[in-house]
């Protein structure tokens, strides 16, 4: 090598980096050549052609090439083009308040959590023995909720702080006994709250009262009612005591539900001991970014004896097979994939990345840190009152912890503007008002350009900001400790902050060890370059409700995915807003309610949902105030036709609509699916077409072509955002022209105009979603939206094709191989299925007496994550590998499973007793195969080394098999003493 | 324990004993091992009034919640407080220390024989 000051001249291109689309499908042409040849097929088209009914394939309704999808970017292109959408927005300091706040997220939370694919790319943990560590992330989550509301259990966080508070309302509906179907509203709340709550009201037939509430409302003020709610401190900032309010609910049996800023609560009386039944809020202020609105965990809490009326999930305390305490999902019965449509919520996410961080913001802050964060908040908020009086203008609060109200008469918008030009937005109350909200990242010199903005600053734009107004009330000054288990109190260290996450995370199995093949749940690969652009301040930076002109990255990144959305599944515009695929479905079911009723069709309220749906879809339906008619299947899975009709016809005057999931529940292509569709057409239904399985099509066939009105799709599964351990959840909803209106649309949206599909030879349209809104801020959860936009970006029309064809291919390549060891339950045309494959364990044991928990434990000791147990049939395994792994991870898997029935074939010979034997008490952790004698009919090598390739990467798991029905009779959901683990 | 085939039974894989007026109510082995692990149940107040066959409480398990339907009209006179205590009862003694409600009637519908449950169950 040769030194230069002239840099060397390239003779030839650098080595072109492979296409994404060769980074995101795992398996290369030669794997799938082997794998076609196993199924008999010589090409991928050929494959999914033979699968996917004729009718309905695209290309029979529209020409090849019509995508307007552009062509695939490189990975480095596409981050170019998010950094040009991220520099079109505007990063000021936000004073807008309204339950959004700037936050300094730790860096080693940000490092260690946020960014740490340990910990995103995990899954809800239905298994828990490999969740010990985010399970116990939740649980300092919800000991931290428990504390800080004074109530007695939390569950594992909500999607944001306006769903909550209408879960809270429907909670307080079915645990009063009152009759009256009236729920009483702080007038003092924000927009966006009483917003969702008049939607989600409506739909349900309660009447809301929006009352001025405070200490000296009266019985009389209120009348008759089930439930009352609070803010808490309000929207204007006021810090009043609810007490009284709170007793005059009690009085009449109605329940008290209080949305509460956590921050203050380190500084005033906690809801639970002033009586409140429910707390919500969010924790979005605990060190996770605002994000434009999300995602960020709202919380629930509830006093002793609501426990079971917890909607969401719930994590609880239970022992393993040693006796040692473990951690799991307790009281599951409650959630709406049992209850179905008698489920009085139908959420199912959580939001365990964001609610890991929040928890984990209080555990690296402690009791201390925290009261000394909001202790500087109030501060500041009382010396800007002090200046702004100093200027001339009147401080209307007369209380406050980190919001004021000043007034300015005629003034407000100029003031207004002319804090935007220093950097800063306020909130425009009225023409005379301006709300300022303090936040943990306020400093003096923000506050002395918000009050050179009011005109109180001196030649020099110096501000003398005095002495800090006192704002919070002497009485309800906080008494009551929290935050005393010493996980609050330890990790004050980075160095020890570090390693706690890290041995958290070392205790879960994540997609960074391999394959999670969870059937329905699509666990493919969150690419890093997706991953980008989510913590770019100028995309994590940006309030809910900022200015139009500080938000045009945004709303053309907005833009350009509703188009593309539009353009792979046929429909006509999409609403990104829902923050769940559950709150999709609901805005969905919303809209198809709207358009009925527009066109005078009052009667409709009738859907119809087959018996092989998700129960989630009829929990839906009910909160969307329509009828659930079951609607059967026959033998093979399918729905049953001629119960179809008879359904029909009987509901001729009444359906409203048909839910259906396509490719079905059972991971097939129904052959019927256009007829059905047709036939709910010529009834006067709408058709909504379930898109959870929307991988098994992308590229091959389109919702809005065959028939579907209107469909949710699941971003955290065909477009790459990840599960997170159980959370965010993306689930935009996406109509035909003729609901376009009645989707849902936000009052503080900066724009309400959105994409709607022209075709080609006519101008570019939009229209306004006129519905209610779902979510709490007008785009859901924005922040991680880039994540999708890169994935569409760069695997382009046939990239998303041949994603689709892989994992098709993968999934009836695992059929094949397994069908001889277990019966495969249901398969379509020509004998395939289509993204997943249902292993029917019942023969297995019926012979053997090995059950499905057995095998997906065992499959802990080989390596793996189980796929989903029991779900769509009980005694049954459904594997869907995606098109993210590869072959040898995939042939791995199936090793694993062959080898797991040849034990189970032992069993059954006599080999080994039915009730000891490496399938009954897996998994095996390091501790049961070292610790004393090993009294076990089978060696130790066979427990935990079953296959040779596990002496060099054997993931251990950190308990042995968790007794379910001990936690939920023993229920526990906060932090257990440290002396529970010795 | 009852002597399971003096006991009346009810599609809904309940057992009635009729004592009198007074008809004591469980759910069936059969229901019982089809629910698994029961971890919690929900009984209606004493002295409430019950329609037969409207559902008027709930057995719950780690993966499925059953409903209680009450098999006779009349008025809640009794309810198994040491079974909300110790839901397992409904597994471990399911026609003895698992009862669950008595309810004072004043007329019997026609209910399943043992013979008639038991060929219901195919068991």
């Amino acid at each position: 090598m040769t030194s230069s000051t002239t840099p060397a001249v390239r003779t030839s291109p650098a080595p072109a980096a492979l296409p994404f689309v060769e980074r995101h499908i795992g398996t290369d042409a030669a794997a799938q050549q082997h794998m076609l040849a196993t199924l008999g097929y010589d090409s991928l088209d050929a494959l999914v052609d033979a699968a996917i009914p004729a009718n309905i394939h695209a290309d029979s309704f529209r020409t090849a090439g019509d995508s307007t999808l552009p062509p695939a970017a490189t990975e480095r292109e596409a981050i170019a083009e998010l950094r040009v959408m991220a520099e079109w927005n505007t990063v000021k300091r936000s004073m807008i308040g309204l339950g959004y706040y700037d936050t300094i997220t730790p860096a080693v939370i940000q490092r260690g959590v946020f960014e740490n694919p340990s910990w995103y790319t995990a899954y809800t943990p239905y298994q828990p023995e490999i969740s010990q560590g985010r399970l116990e992330a939740l649980i300092n989550f919800q000991t931290m909720i428990a504390d800080l509301t004074g109530l007695s259990t939390a569950n594992a966080s909500m999607l944001d702080e306006s769903t909550a508070v209408v879960e809270g309302m429907l909670l307080a509906r079915r645990a009063s006994k009152v009759a009256a179907r009236r729920f009483i509203v702080d007038a003092d709340a924000f927009p966006q709250t009483h917003a969702l709550l008049a939607n989600r009201a409506a739909a349900l037939g309660i009447e809301l009262a929006i009352v001025d509430l405070n200490e000296q409302t009266t019985a009389a003020d209120l009348g008759e009612y089930f439930g009352v709610f609070v803010q808490y401190p309000s929207k204007s900032g006021r810090v009043w005591n609810p007490a009284s309010v709170i007793a005059l609910a009690h009085e009449q049996k109605a329940l008290a539900v209080v949305a509460a800023d956590l921050l203050a609560l380190t500084l005033i009386t906690s809801p639970g001991e002033l009586g409140a039944d429910v707390a919500v809020g969010t924790s979005q202020r605990f060190g996770v970014p605002m994000g434009f609105g999300g995602p960020h965990a709202g919380y629930m809490a509830v006093r002793g004896g609501l426990e079971r009326q917890l909607p969401g999930r719930l994590v609880g305390v239970s022992v393993d097979a040693a006796g040692h305490p473990a951690y799991r999902l307790a009281l599951q019965v409650r959630e709406q994939h049992i209850r179905r449509d008698k489920a009085t919520s139908n959420i199912c996410t959580a939001q365990v990345l964001l609610a890991v961080m929040a928890g984990m913001y209080a555990v690296y802050h402690g009791p201390d840190g925290l009261r000394q964060i909001a202790g500087q908040v109030h501060e500041k908020a009382g010396q800007l009152a002090a200046a702004l009086t100093a200027a001339g203008a009147e401080v209307l609060s007369t209380s406050f912890f980190d919001t004021l109200l000043v007034s300015v008469p005629g003034r407000a918008e100029e003031i207004l503007a002319r804090a935007a030009e220093n950097d800063v937005n306020l909130r425009l109350v009225d023409g005379d008002t301006l709300g300022l909200s303090v936040d943990e990242t306020t400093t003096l010199a923000d506050l002395s350009w918000v009050v050179q903005a009011f005109g109180g600053s001196d030649a020099f734009g110096h501000v003398d900001f005095g002495t800090a107004v006192v704002g919070l009330p002497a009485e309800l000054a906080r008494t009551s400790e929290f935050l005393t288990h010493p996980v609050f109190n330890t990790h004050r260290s980075e160095t020890s902050m570090m390693r706690y996450l890290k041995r958290l995370a070392d205790a879960d199995y994540a997609l960074d060890r391999g394959m999670i093949p969870l059937g329905s749940c699509t666990m493919k690969l969150n690419a890093a370059s997706e991953m980008a652009a989510v913590s770019w301040p100028e995309f994590a930076g940006l309030h809910p409700f900022a200015p139009r002109a500080d938000v045009e990255g945004y709303l053309g990144l907005v833009r350009q995915l509703e188009t593309w959305l539009t353009d792979v599944t046929g429909y006509d515009s999409v609403s990104l807003q829902p923050n769940a695929g559950s709150q999709g479905e609901l805005a969905g079911l919303l809209a198809i309610a709207g358009y009925h009723r527009s066109r005078g069709d009052t009667a409709r309220t009738v859907c119809l949902i087959p018996s092989s749906a998700h129960g989630t879809n009829a929990a839906s339906a009910a909160l969307a105030g329509m009828r659930v008619v079951v609607v059967a299947c026959d033998e093979l899975g399918n729905v049953d036709l001629d119960d179809l009709t008879a359904k029909i016809v009987e509901h001729t005057a009444d359906l409203a609509a048909l839910m259906i999931t396509y490719p079905s529940t059972h991971g097939v292509y129904e052959h019927e699916v256009a007829t059905i569709c047709r036939a709910v057409h010529d009834a006067g239904g709408q058709v909504y077409v379930d898109g959870a399985n929307l991988n098994a099509l992308l590229g091959f066939a389109r919702y809005g072509d065959f028939g579907g009105d209107v469909s949710h799709l699941n971003l955290h599964k065909t477009f790459c955002i990840p599960h997170g351990g159980g959370g965010p959840g993306v689930g935009p909803v996406a109509a035909k022209a003729h609901l376009a209106a009645f989707l849902p649309g936000h009052p503080l949206a900066q724009s309400d105009e959105h994409y709607l599909l022209t075709p080609p030879d006519e101008p570019t349209a939009t229209v306004v979603h006129g519905g209610g809104p779902v979510s709490a801020a007008p785009y859901g959860s924005p922040s991680i939206l880039p994540i999708s936009w890169a994935y569409v970006r760069m695997m382009g029309a046939d990239g998303l094709r041949a994603a689709t064809g892989a994992a098709v291919l993968a999934a009836n390549y695992v059929a094949r191989r397994l069908e001889g060891a277990y019966p495969l339950l249901y398969s379509g045309e020509n004998s395939l299925v289509a993204h997943e494959c249902i292993l029917d364990l019942r023969p297995l044991t019926a012979a053997t007496g090995v059950t499905v928990d057995d095998v997906a434990k065992r499959l802990i000791d080989y390596g793996f994550h189980s796929p989903t147990m029991s779900f769509p049939v009980a005694g049954t395994l459904m594997v869907e590998p995606t098109e993210s792994e590869d072959l040898a991870e995939i042939d791995r898997f199936i090793e694993a499973m062959l080898a797991i029935k040849a034990e189970a074939d032992a069993v059954a010979a006599g080999t080994w007793p039915a009730d000891d034997n490496p399938l009954h008490n897996a998994p095996h952790t390091a501790q049961a195969v070292i610790a004393g004698e090993w009294e076990h009919p089978y060696d130790r090598e066979t427990a935990v080394y079953p296959l040779a390739s596990l002496v060099r990467g054997k993931y251990w798991p950190p308990v042995r098999r968790i007794d379910n029905a001990f936690g939920d009779r023993n229920l526990a959901c906060s932090c257990p003493p440290p002396e529970a683990f010795e | 324990m009852a002597d399971t085939s003096e006991l009346q039974y009810t599609s809904e894989h309940e057992w009635v004993l009729v004592d009198g007026t007074i008809a004591t109510v469980g759910i069936t082995a059969y229901a019982a091992e089809k629910l698994g692990d029961v971890v919690f149940v929900e009984l209606p107040e004493v002295g409430s009034a019950v329609a037969s066959g409207t559902v008027v409480g709930e057995i719950e398990s780690t993966k499925s919640v059953g409903e209680l339907f009450a098999p006779v009209n009349g008025t809640v006179t009794a309810t198994n407080a040491a079974v909300v205590d110790s839901p397992e009862l409904v597994n471990s003694d399911p026609f003895g220390e698992g009862w669950l409600i008595k309810v004072e009637f004043t007329e019997l519908p026609a209910l399943l024989s043992f013979a008639e449950y038991t060929a219901l169950t195919g068991e």
